[in-house]
């Protein structure tokens, strides 16, 4: 409960500054600080590693093949002689971008269809549901390889695949967000006053199911980070020799009996950066007021 | 004098504020429960009532604490007792009713089983004693055929019945006090005078002390003998039912009995001013000065004392208590004018019916509907410019239905809904031109419910003025600002979100927003039945004063017929989505009536305990409009026979205008009901 004094003099805020309240409610939690921690680190070196990186990343020696770690070789080096420790700092920067900007085509398309099915309901809205219930019955992973051997493993190819494979998770959730504000009263009050579809999706409805969507949206980068990781593990997703963990854990694997530092790095690499943005989701989620473990819409 | 079953001591209940501020929410609250008396605990919401009511049975809810004094029942503090002590005492000694017994009771169980898990719980009673005890309680309730009863579950029965399986659980512990929670507020007036009357009767046959907490003091005022009134989490005023009703002696009582309608007063009631403050919000004075007519200097200093006067058995919080008792009880209402209407037809609703069944294949093939026993069938009103029209009837009646199709949001089955005469409105929301869009409005019942929570009060006027007149920058600004002084609300209010308004600002925005449109016809589907007794005055005298400014006409909708009355030139009463009398609100009020409107009448509960309600008829729930025959062939109390079941009634008409749908003639109507 809140100093009602308080919320009487509250003055609104601009949105910056309402995103500022969120962030600094997600940190006071231990949990959130470490998620917000984990994951601006990630981000800010992949921003920044093409700088300090020691070595060159596709530079192959093969007198230096799998060395252990040293002070030379930090985290050692691979069996082509390359060292794990530049690869594995660069190795975050593909998979980042990538399921960053493929996330936001899924939030994009499968937030705004959730939403328009919700809100019109009916037929169109028992048509879409089906195609898109088929679509989350097909193994994704089966038809990126499909998708991805037909058209390449370019990165135009592989952010809108994976917004559109992570996207249809979101129209369920959307259109759920949006079953609950649905019946209320100030949307029919606007379906009365002659309001177009657009303006009520708009106007109405986004301010209300926009936080379920984007803490959805969050849950969503990190399986599709997972997902990014598990194609190129199988050689579609980027293509040698650039630094990937995915790849850098497929290509260390067999080895690991005897170079296992060639395939710990990238495994922590990968597995830090997704549960760091697993807990700042969950922190997202707890400082906008929506519990994750108790409402699950899909 | 009795002995006390509980005392109260000083007793503060507080929270703390996320800067560390302690907050109360109850404020040295001292009073005591006689033995075998009911109480009544009266407020507005967010008075501490509900709140006290559950320190009685030693629960605190979660985030409050006690912050002094104690809370005595039979001298054993239950606010110390540990949660094992708790739970022999609960159920057993001091019971509970909650207020919505649909969500109280466990939908996947069956009535009887639920019961004998609280005879389970509270007695040492053998299997065989059980079962015997669960037809005594459902017999006790008054529930019909109680074998069959116990095999029901919570979803096959009405409201009133679900209520009553709640006081059946209740009294399985055989408890010495009983805690009810607005224990009718959610029910229909015939329902609720029903169940009132079964506790009135549960309190003198057992001889259980009650507490009865509600805002309503027309229930109140028919099951309790004394009244504890609650403001800003103070008791104001504690005494006889009678005495504080009759004779309110703190000016907060005294206003709030004013701002009630009645149906005996003609016009709209008095407004108090202004709003409970909020918790943490009180200054230093009394609690009621900002609102108070009676208030001098030493009230905004001082705080009075709960001052006991023995000739009236009543404690009283406030300094001028004396000028209170000269003021005669004698109310007088504002006189609304009664401007003389001109027949100027505006809206014109013709053998309107609408129905919610589903349509088959074929017939969406051939936009089809095929439903012989519509929902709502054969309405005939037409309603003229600058007149209020109020439908009335329970839950179930069709009347929102109705609202619903006017507004575009229902379409019709049959029938045809005109509109300034000549233009027919369409039952599809789409194919309306903006102009009749904007000449029709909708005020909703709950003002949390129909503003967007996140939008500023700003954003929320300029959609349809936006929408309907393009305004945008000085001039859309300029424009809200002169519709927040329509509402009587300044400007600053324009940032503000729906959360930090209070329940009267928030509906007052919800009219704003119907009269941005310049509208012809408001739409008010229950406008006020969210609302407190004295903020629902303020809205009703608002809405008055707007009509009279600029001759809006209204379609008003409401389960209170003292509302309708004071607020309505033309009434309109439905049952099972059939009209059954329209007129003059003066007249439908009068004798002779329509059997149903007599059952309403009767129903209603004047805050008067020397008026008591007549129950003419029983409280069955039809679920479905029989087929052929009157509507209220099933409860009616002067049904005549088999014309009732098998002929729609003809319309007759009264001497002075009111047409009553009935096969028993009028004149015979007129002897029958005198």
């Amino acid at each position: 409960m809140e100093n009602s004094k308080d919320i009487f003099n509250e003055k609104p805020k601009s949105s910056f500054a309402k995103a500022f309240d969120v962030i600094s409610t997600m940190a006071s939690k231990p949990s959130g600080f470490i998620g917000l921690a984990i994951l601006v680190f990630h981000i800010i070196l992949a921003i920044t590693s093409p700088w300090f990186a020691p070595y060159d990343y596709k530079a192959i020696n093969p007198s230096l093949m799998l060395n252990a770690p040293s002070s030379e070789f930090w985290f050692g080096t691979d069996s082509l002689g390359r060292d794990v420790f530049t690869r594995t700092i660069l190795g975050g920067r593909t998979a980042l971008t990538i399921t960053f900007f493929g996330s936001i085509i899924a939030l994009l398309w499968g937030g705004l269809l959730g939403i328009f099915c919700g809100l019109v309901g009916g037929r169109i809205d028992d048509i879409v549901m089906r195609i898109v219930d088929a679509f989350l019955s097909i193994p994704w992973i089966l038809a990126m390889l499909l998708i991805v051997s037909l058209l390449g493993t370019t990165t135009e190819v592989l952010i809108p695949a994976l917004g559109f494979f992570y996207g249809k998770g979101i129209v369920r959730v959307a259109r759920a967000a949006t079953h609950d504000v649905i019946a209320k009263d100030f949307i029919v009050s606007a379906k009365a006053r002659g309001h177009s579809n657009l303006s009520i999706i708009w106007n109405e409805i986004l301010p209300n199911v926009r936080d379920a969507i984007l803490v959805e949206g969050a849950m969503r980068w990190s399986w599709m980070l997972l997902g990014f990781s598990s194609l190129s593990f199988l050689g579609f997703g980027v293509s040698p020799p650039t630094p990937d963990w995915g790849l850098m854990i497929s290509n260390a694997r067999g080895l690991m009996s005897f170079a296992w530092w060639a395939v710990i790095a990238p495994i922590v690499g990968l597995s830090s950066l997704i549960i760091g943005i697993n807990l700042t989701a969950d922190a997202f989620a707890k400082a906008l007021g929506i519990d994750r473990s108790t409402k699950a819409p899909v | 004098m009795k002995t006390n079953i509980q005392e109260i001591k000083d007793l503060s209940i507080g929270f703390k504020s996320q800067k560390g501020k302690q907050i109360s929410i109850l404020r040295n609250i001292t009073t005591n429960i006689r033995k075998g008396e009911t109480v009544g605990i009266v407020g507005e919401s967010g008075s501490g009532k509900s709140t006290l009511a559950l320190a009685m049975m030693g629960y605190i809810k979660q985030g409050l604490f006690t912050t002094g004094g104690e809370c005595l029942f039979k001298s054993q503090n239950l606010l110390s007792l540990n949660n094992k002590e708790l739970e022999d005492i609960r159920g057993r000694k001091i019971a509970m009713i909650p207020q919505n017994a649909g969500q109280a009771l466990t939908p996947n169980l069956k009535i009887g089983y639920q019961i004998e898990e609280a005879l389970k719980l509270h007695t040492d009673y053998s299997k065989g004693e059980r079962e015997q005890k669960i037809s005594e309680l459902l017999n006790q309730v008054r529930l019909p055929s109680p074998k069959i009863m116990a095999l029901r579950y919570p979803h096959e029965l009405s409201g009133g019945q679900q209520q009553r399986v709640a006081v059946a659980m209740a009294l399985a512990g055989n408890p010495e006090l009983l805690l009810l929670d607005e224990p009718t507020t959610g029910l229909d007036v015939t329902t609720q005078a029903h169940v009132l009357e079964l506790l009135k009767d549960i309190a003198k046959d057992t001889g259980t002390s009650m507490v009865y907490v509600s805002h309503d003091l027309g229930a109140i005022a028919q099951v309790c003998d004394r009244v504890i009134v609650m403001y800003a989490g103070e008791i104001v005023l504690e005494g006889p039912v009678r005495k504080i009703l009759k004779e309110p002696i703190h000016p907060y009582t005294y206003g709030l009995l004013k701002s009630i309608p009645k149906l005996s007063l003609i016009g709209l009631p008095d407004s108090m001013p202004g709003s409970q403050p909020q918790p943490g919000n009180i200054g230093n004075g009394c609690s009621f000065y900002n609102r108070c007519n009676f208030s001098n200097d030493e009230c905004k200093v001082n705080v009075p004392k709960l001052e006991y006067l023995s000739e009236m058995d009543t404690s009283v919080r406030c300094f001028n208590h004396s000028e209170l008792i000269s003021k005669t009880s004698e109310q007088k209402m504002k006189n609304h004018s009664q401007k003389k209407i001109t027949i100027d037809e505006i809206l014109d609703l013709k053998d309107v019916s609408i129905s919610y069944a589903k349509q088959g294949i074929i017939d969406q093939f051939l936009n089809k509907v095929t439903d012989t026993n519509p929902t709502v069938k054969d309405i005939n009103i037409n309603i003229n410019k600058g007149e209020t029209i109020s439908l009335v009837g329970e839950s179930g009646s069709g009347k929102s239905t109705i609202l619903k199709s006017i507004a575009g949001l229902l379409k019709t089955k049959d029938g045809h809904i005109k509109f300034d005469k000549e233009k027919l409105l369409s039952g599809d929301l789409k194919k309306r031109n903006s102009e009749d869009l904007r000449s029709i409005q909708l005020i909703f019942q709950n003002p949390d419910e129909s503003l967007n929570p996140n939008h500023t009060v700003e954003q929320i006027l300029s959609q349809p003025l936006k929408l309907y007149f393009g305004l945008t920058g000085s001039k859309l600004k300029e424009s809200i600002v002169e519709l927040l002084e329509k509402v009587r609300l300044g400007a600053f209010y324009m940032s503000r979100y729906p959360r930090q308004l209070s329940g009267g600002e928030k509906q007052r925005i919800a009219v704003a927003r119907a009269f941005a449109a310049r509208p012809d016809i408001i739409l008010c589907d229950e406008v006020t039945s969210a609302l407190d007794v004295s903020v629902q005055a303020a809205v009703l005298d608002l809405l008055h004063k707007l009509k009279e400014e600029l001759g809006t006409t209204y379609i008003f909708v409401s389960h209170d017929l003292a509302v309708v009355k004071a607020i309505s030139d033309r009434v309109a009463v439905l049952y099972q989505g059939r009209l059954c009398e329209i007129g003059p609100s003066k007249d439908v009020y009068q004798f002779p009536s329509h059997p149903y409107t007599e059952v309403l009448i009767g129903a209603v509960l004047e805050p008067d305990p020397d008026i008591k309600p007549k129950l003419v008829a029983e409280d069955i729930v039809e679920e479905k409009p029989p087929e052929i025959g009157c509507s209220f062939q099933g409860r009616c109390p002067r049904i005549i026979g088999d014309k009732c079941r098998n002929e729609t009634p003809p319309w007759q008409f009264g001497d002075n205008g009111n047409a009553i749908r009935c096969h028993i003639d009028i004149e015979e109507l007129k002897i029958q009901q005198s």
